[in-house]
């Protein structure tokens, strides 16, 4: 059996409290995962301030080259893993067995962080705007332009308060070590693979082990986390943003209610954006803040959910090892019937149709002994009035929806990602324009589609670091 | 010691402990010692505790102890005719929202800390010496029943309040700051009190709070044994072998002695079995007997005990003069342990909250 240990500065610690990560089909035990507990992690945070002395040791172009080695070991390399050792295909087997993600897709967010990492030097400079890296470990510098500049890291260490349900979110924390600020993660119960595979390939790669931890645990380590680090993220519920909410050292990462809005001089084309929608809807399974959960268009809307209806309606489970294996299943007992029980609820509601149903031959729930599946669904919404209209669930659900153009921006509500099709200035201009809106996509871009070089739910160097004042030299007089 | 010699000890305590259960019974459905609640509920009973409660194992003739009685007065009810004329505490647990649970005390907080003082080592909690109790008082026993430990040992005992109730409100509406804040304004008093020459040597504190004193004296440079504490107990299913074992090797050192204890208001206080390294920081707890008595029992038959070694609920039995519970079942789970030459009866390992209310349980707020 593979016992994974707590990291505490890069040091092993075998605690006395153990958790067994379970296959959600079998119940077989996958590993077991020694738990930290608050105190501890408050004990280590003393020291934080050692991780950024020695990430300083090395320039931050020196650590770019060696996030790009991580890459190609994270990627392709078997690494120590605990007691143990795990290939690249046995990452991908227990990153399903735990979470439920098909193996296809676990490589596919594989790819993507090690894409992430490979391209750091460009990721950073695209953050910065350009900035000479050396002003950030300086603290500050000349830009090329004269220009005295002076950036001031906020926090040592970036605590990472992780997910079990999506491994998609580990690029937001690929830049931080190249950043020269420390790793604090505490993993996902059922997802503890990246974090450790990530450190380990980081570590191999040249990056002192002294700069991270990893501290698995229950929701008193989070909170420990969160208590302790300067600058940390935590991914929950609506509840767990409204609580962070307006608190600068935390950035809380929630649902997205991603969208894809038609323009009205766009929308009588919507046969031709039938891809890019249901690959919006549907790639990942539906489980990302990404995925797109709303359509919103002024006319055509019927059609729009009768087409995607019929192309994502019939998608049954398949084996999680089918390299085609297009769902995820719900591994949290009663999760899947809850959520299946509430559409079911919202659907009643006037002016609101499932239109997939007819297409899936057979129920939306597949229940089974230690987990569940709840396949695509498509609805209609002939206005913004039902509460379906906007909401979002972790698996392929959209709603298509009815409302004029001039009313789109004030309707939508928060919404992390939009594509918007239009080619009409004055909207785009509106939709510019509109707070709202975090990632804005003008043209065919997927929702799903995000360039690595763009910030995502806020630039993380404004996170990690303050623009500040310095002088050296006096001002011109005036 | 021998299979024999504990063979014994257990047979003369199982002795003790029945003799010890007929004469609670007979003082609590006794017309002229009984209190109000037990006389009326006997009428009930379709049996007559008098005759056919003749030892520990007849208890389970009663029905399961409801702590629902407990919310809501007249508190009288719950004062033995036979005591009646002794002056009366009452404090309670619960109580966030809702009516808390109420229970009626005349001298069992002092006689239970008393039994428990005589666990303590003199070498670490030294006789005479003050002490520091970090944790709630308001309605609860803790702070009485502490400060009479101190004065029991010859000491005189400095207090710092904590309101739990307030705590959980904050956690509830999700006031993390607000908790935070307040324990910050708890510990910065402790700290004071610690640096004031009161020559303070033991303490009570509950694991979080002794966590943020250590951790708060570190970050001025001190620690809990540079401030002169030498012995501290601490209770709660927070008092995890993980817990324990980072306190002995980090927060506190090897020169502070911490034990574990667990208890409640309706029971009293059950020791953790001494620290032997063997253990593997496994806390094993033996109730007060026959003071007190904890049975681990069957999940789906409360009136089974469990194998040695397999998991069960809590169930506690309260046999004082002024409180009579015969199986009262507590919000706690754990495995059953064999009985240890100090306290010859079943102890119990491993306790944490019930796994059917751990999740919406609010535990440790202190």
């Amino acid at each position: 059996m593979l016992e994974i240990p707590v990291i505490r500065w890069g040091q092993p610690y075998e605690s006395m409290e153990k958790d067994k990560i379970v296959h959600f089909e079998t119940g077989e035990a996958v590993a077991t995962v020694d738990n930290a507990n608050a105190g501890l992690i408050k004990m280590d945070m003393r020291k934080q301030g050692k991780a950024r002395d020695i990430l300083r040791q090395f320039s931050i172009d020196q650590l770019c080259d060696m996030a790009e080695k991580a890459a190609d070991l994270y990627q392709n390399a078997t690494l120590p893993l605990g007691n143990g050792t795990q290939s690249p295909a046995e990452f991908c087997r227990m990153q399903s067995a735990t979470t439920g993600l098909p193996e296809h897709m676990c490589a596919g967010n594989m790819k993507k962080n090690a894409y992430v990492l490979r391209n750091m030097r460009h990721t950073l400079e695209a953050l910065t705007r350009g900035l000479p890296l050396e002003i950030l470990t300086k603290g500050y510098g000349m830009e090329s332009r004269g220009v005295m500049v002076s950036y001031q890291a906020q926090t040592n260490v970036l605590g990472m308060v992780l997910p079990s349900n999506s491994p998609g979110v580990h690029t937001l924390w690929m830049p931080v070590i190249p950043l020269q600020i420390g790793l604090v993660l505490k993993p996902g119960p059922q997802e503890p693979w990246t974090p450790y595979r990530m450190y380990e390939a980081f570590a191999q790669a040249g990056v002192p082990r002294e700069v991270f931890c990893v501290y698995p645990g229950g929701p008193e380590c989070g909170a420990a986390v969160l208590e302790t680090c300067n600058r940390a993220m935590i991914f929950g519920g609506i509840p767990t943003v409204e609580r962070y909410h307006g608190n600068p050292r935390v950035q809380a990462h929630g649902p997205g209610f991603s969208k894809i809005l038609f323009g009205d001089d766009m929308v009588d084309q919507w046969e031709k954006y039938i891809d890019l929608m249901a690959e919006s809807v549907f790639a990942n399974s539906g489980r990302s803040c990404i995925s797109c959960s709303g359509i919103w268009a002024s006319r055509h809307t019927e059609e729009i959910a009768e087409a995607l209806a019929k192309r994502l309606g019939p998608v049954a489970p398949l084996p999680m090892s089918d390299p085609k294996s297009p769902l995820a299943a719900f591994t949290v007992p009663g999760a899947a019937k809850a959520v299946n029980a509430q559409i079911e609820e919202l659907v009643k509601a006037p002016g609101v149709t499932e239109v997939s149903a007819k297409y899936r031959n057979g129920d939306r729930h597949v229940a089974h002994e230690r987990y569940d599946f709840l396949r695509p669904t498509v609805i209609h919404c002939s206005s913004t009035e039902p509460a379906i209209a906007n909401t979002e669930y972790m698996f392929p659900f959209v709603s298509v929806v009815k409302c004029e153009q001039k009313d789109m921006l004030s309707k939508i509500g928060g919404t992390l990602v939009a594509s918007c099709l239009t080619k009409d200035e004055k909207w785009s201009q509106q939709l510019l324009g509109a707070t709202n809106i975090d990632r804005l996509n003008i043209g065919e871009v997927k929702t799903i589609q995000l360039h690595w070089m763009q910030p995502h739910e806020g630039n993380i160097i404004d996170f990690l670091f303050r623009a500040r004042a310095f002088q050296n030299t006096q001002p011109p007089s005036h | 010691m021998s299979d024999t010699a504990l063979a014994a000890k257990l047979a003369k305590a199982k002795e003790l402990l029945d003799e010890h259960t007929r004469q609670t019974v007979r003082w609590h459905f006794n017309d002229e010692t009984g209190c109000p609640f037990w006389l009326e509920k006997k009428r009930e009973f379709k049996f007559d505790p008098l005759k056919e409660v003749n030892s520990f194992d007849d208890l389970k003739k009663f029905p399961n102890f409801e702590d629902e009685w407990l919310r809501g007065g007249p508190i009288r009810r719950w004062v033995p005719k036979g005591l009646a004329d002794k002056p009366v505490y009452v404090f309670e647990t619960g109580g966030t929202t809702g009516i808390p649970k109420s229970r009626m005390v005349i001298e069992d907080h002092w006689i239970d800390y008393e039994n428990f003082s005589d666990t303590l080592p003199d070498e670490y909690f030294p006789r005479g010496s003050n002490w520091l109790m970090l944790g709630p008082s308001g309605p609860r026993r803790l702070r009485l029943a502490v400060e009479h430990l101190a004065q029991h040992r010859g000491g005189i005992c400095f207090c710092v309040d904590l309101d739990p109730r307030w705590v959980v409100k904050l956690l509830k509406k999700g006031d993390i700051s607000g908790v935070k804040a307040y324990a910050d304004h708890v510990i910065d008093q402790a700290v004071t009190i610690l640096s004031a020459g009161h020559d303070i040597k033991c303490a009570f504190a509950t694991p979080k709070l002794l966590e943020a004193l250590a951790l708060k004296l570190m970050d001025k440079g001190s620690s809990i044994e540079e401030s002169g504490i030498k012995g501290i107990f601490a209770g709660g299913t927070e008092f995890t072998p993980q817990w324990y074992r980072f306190c002995r090797e980090e927060l506190l050192g090897p020169n502070v002695y911490i034990t574990p204890t667990y208890g409640n208001t309706l029971m009293g206080l059950a020791c953790g079995k001494p620290f032997d390294p063997a253990d593997n920081f496994k806390i094993t707890y033996y109730a007060p007997q026959p003071r007190a008595v904890i049975e681990t029992v069957e999940f789906e038959d409360y009136n089974q005990v469990v194998p040695y070694g397999s998991t069960g609920r809590v169930k506690l039995y309260t046999m004082t003069k002024e409180l009579f519970v015969p199986g009262f079942m507590e919000r706690d789970e754990g495995e059953r342990e064999k009985p240890h030459d100090k306290y010859p009866w079943d102890g119990i390992s491993g306790t944490r909250p019930f796994h059917e209310f751990a999740a919406t349980t609010t535990v440790g707020v202190y």
